[in-house]
């Protein structure tokens, strides 16, 4: 493959350089390392920042891949129907719909994940790669998070064509115009999925689009909570694992907290990010817990239940700690957790237009990283300022 | 009592931010965003107007626009409704008169730096819409009062940290046709998109 380089460094192929570059380093090892960029703070390669994140989010996407099947093979032999192509396929191969079988669920689970993987990859690599081209940047490796991520996030119902146009806005408007990836100001994945939650909420949010069958109403835990009509059907260890509906990926407590070990041993992920934004969340859902209402039941739901309910740990470990669009000085980061965790708990309990709050609360604080790192950095200067003028 | 005015100070600056649900005063917005310290200074002012125009407005209106309201001096029937732009502006004017002077004598550092957008606060479409508001809304003057420093709260935040992503983005490689305030609308946007995180909050 070395040799073909010169067509792209010279010869007539020069402008589908980042074309080449990007394909080279996907399949073989670089040698270079990152050279510039608004998130460079260390001397660690971005490649390889970015390969540790997706490393840390498998257990994310077999728990999808198995959920999204279960909770489906789940509804079907309770009596729903399925007549999706999905299942046609199922059919066809004879692998059958029993929810106690995981290789049966599995095969259910990636047959509805892989083809919107595969469309956001297809679809977000088109706009990174034509920037790209156009204009003379490396395709970067932050795509392969953010379209990793983005899946992850969505309800395995979500039509294709909301797929390509959400992850579309999130790459083009949400990074490229920013000038690619470590110049944007929001996460592209949450901006991608707050642009289909806005303009599409039919198929993103409510009760019918969380299990992958016709037409079933299947409440998450979340509506459970909020709503004094509806029983709570899931015990606290079914949450935490994973087997309630919701997003494909973000169920399960348990397989983001096996990627948050990842993303810490390997310094990667900011533990300050996760502990502080933990924090915040149990500090408000027991404020709420002693203040008490006797309309809103959401004011009784515990900090146990807030930790394993919606995408609260997905989002706290994989999309807060975004090394990009997050605080960079370490007394910004334990504020920009904090309140992240209580804005969650504060939507969750007081906003009875969204039932879950964790996208948006991360997308706010994102909004006003830059303002706390100044601050932070203000403080800094006028302290070591008082202490020059003493001495 | 103490309760619902800060439910109505939550809701002014986050829930019916200025700029951020309505749009407004986006020229300010825009031109003022480049630096924090500008921003900072521009957001303390609209503050300050805010809370001076909106409660003084309102005796205005309660005492002497309002139907009926010149009961007082004999004149049961009057209607001076179609008084009131023109009074709520006079006022406004008057004050950012008085608060231009202020500056000038005490902070001609601030004064310098925010230049001619001083002057324009006049005209500001958050200073007239906080005044518009409160008497489409029946604020009394407490709620009033309380009305004009939140929404002066929410745009100064809003301003600052629309200035911070600004400052931030100066290290961004955004496209030669997107400069400026192209990428600086693309910006508002997105964080609009941010803060519909309060829309639907009832308090």
């Amino acid at each position: 493959m070395d040799k073909q380089e010169r067509h792209f460094t010279e010869g007539k192929l020069k402008s589908l350089y980042p074309l080449w570059e990007a394909i080279d380093s996907f399949i073989y090892s670089t040698g270079a390392t990152t050279k510039s960029g608004a998130h460079i703070r260390d001397a660690m390669d971005l490649k390889r920042m970015m390969m540790m994140v997706v490393y840390a989010l498998i257990p994310a996407v077999f728990m999808a891949l198995y959920n999204t099947g279960y909770q489906a093979n789940l509804a079907i032999a309770a009596g729903a129907a399925s007549s999706t192509w999905q299942a046609d396929v199922l059919r066809f191969l004879n692998i059958g719909f029993n929810p106690a079988d995981i290789w049966a669920c599995m095969v259910h689970g990636a047959l509805y994940f892989f083809p919107v993987y595969i469309i956001t990859l297809a679809a977000g690599g088109f706009w990174e790669v034509l920037f790209a081209v156009v204009r003379k940047h490396e395709v970067a490796e932050g795509f392969l998070v953010t379209s990793l991520l983005f899946p992850l996030i969505l309800p395995p119902t979500i039509p294709y064509w909301q797929v390509v146009i959400g992850i579309s806005f999130g790459v083009v408007i949400g990074k490229e115009v920013f000038g690619g990836v470590g110049m944007n100001i929001l996460n592209p994945a949450l901006t991608a999925r707050a642009f289909l939650f806005f303009a599409y909420p039919a198929q993103i949010s409510g009760d019918k689009v969380w299990v992958a069958v016709d037409g079933l109403s299947q409440p998450t835990v979340l509506a459970q909570m909020a709503d004094p009509l509806l029983e709570m059907t899931y015990s606290w260890k079914d949450a935490f694992l994973g087997f309630i509906p919701g997003s494909m990926g973000e169920t399960s407590t348990l397989a983001c907290l096996i990627g948050a070990l990842i993303l810490i041993i390997s310094k990667v992920g900011s533990w300050r990010i996760m502990l502080s934004t933990l924090i915040g969340m149990v500090a408000m859902s027991s404020l709420f817990n002693f203040i008490g209402s006797s309309t809103n039941p959401m004011f009784q739901v515990t900090p146990l239940w807030h930790l394993v309910a919606g995408g609260f740990a997905f989002g706290a470990v994989f999309m807060a700690t975004d090394p990009v669009s997050a605080t960079a000085t370490e007394t910004g980061k334990w504020i920009y957790g904090f309140l992240i965790g209580i804005l969650v708990v504060l939507v969750r309990v007081v906003n009875p237009a969204f039932p879950e709050g964790m996208m948006l609360a991360i997308l706010f604080m994102n909004v006003f990283a830059p303002i706390i790192d100044r601050l932070v950095m203000n403080a800094n200067i006028k302290r070591r300022l008082a202490r020059h003028a003493v001495q | 009592m103490f309760e619902y005015y800060l439910s109505l100070f939550i809701k002014s600056i986050f829930v019916e931010n200025m700029a951020l649900a309505f749009f407004l005063g986006m020229c300010s917005f825009l031109a003022i965003s480049k630096r924090v310290e500008a921003a900072f200074g521009l957001g303390i002012a609209v503050i300050v107007v805010q809370a001076i125009t909106v409660p003084v407005n309102n005796l205005i209106y309660t005492a002497i626009i309002k139907k009926g309201a010149l009961t007082w001096a004999g004149l049961p029937d009057v209607d001076l409704t179609f008084l009131g732009l023109i009074s709520y502006i006079g006022v406004i004017a008057a004050m950012v008169q008085i608060l231009e002077m202020l500056l000038d004598r005490f902070f001609p550092k601030l004064y310098n730096s925010l230049g001619i957008f001083l002057p324009l606060i006049t005209v500001n479409c958050i200073v007239l819409a906080g005044s518009l508001f409160m008497v489409e809304r029946n604020y009394t003057f407490a709620e009033s009062a309380v009305f004009g420093v939140g929404s002066g709260t929410g745009f100064a935040l809003a301003l600052i940290a629309l200035a911070g992503v600004r400052e931030k983005m100066r290290y961004s490689n955004v496209p030669a046709g997107l400069r400026g305030l192209g990428i600086t609308f693309i910006t508002v946007g997105l964080m609009a998109i941010a803060f519909m995180l309060f829309s639907g909050i009832q308090l």
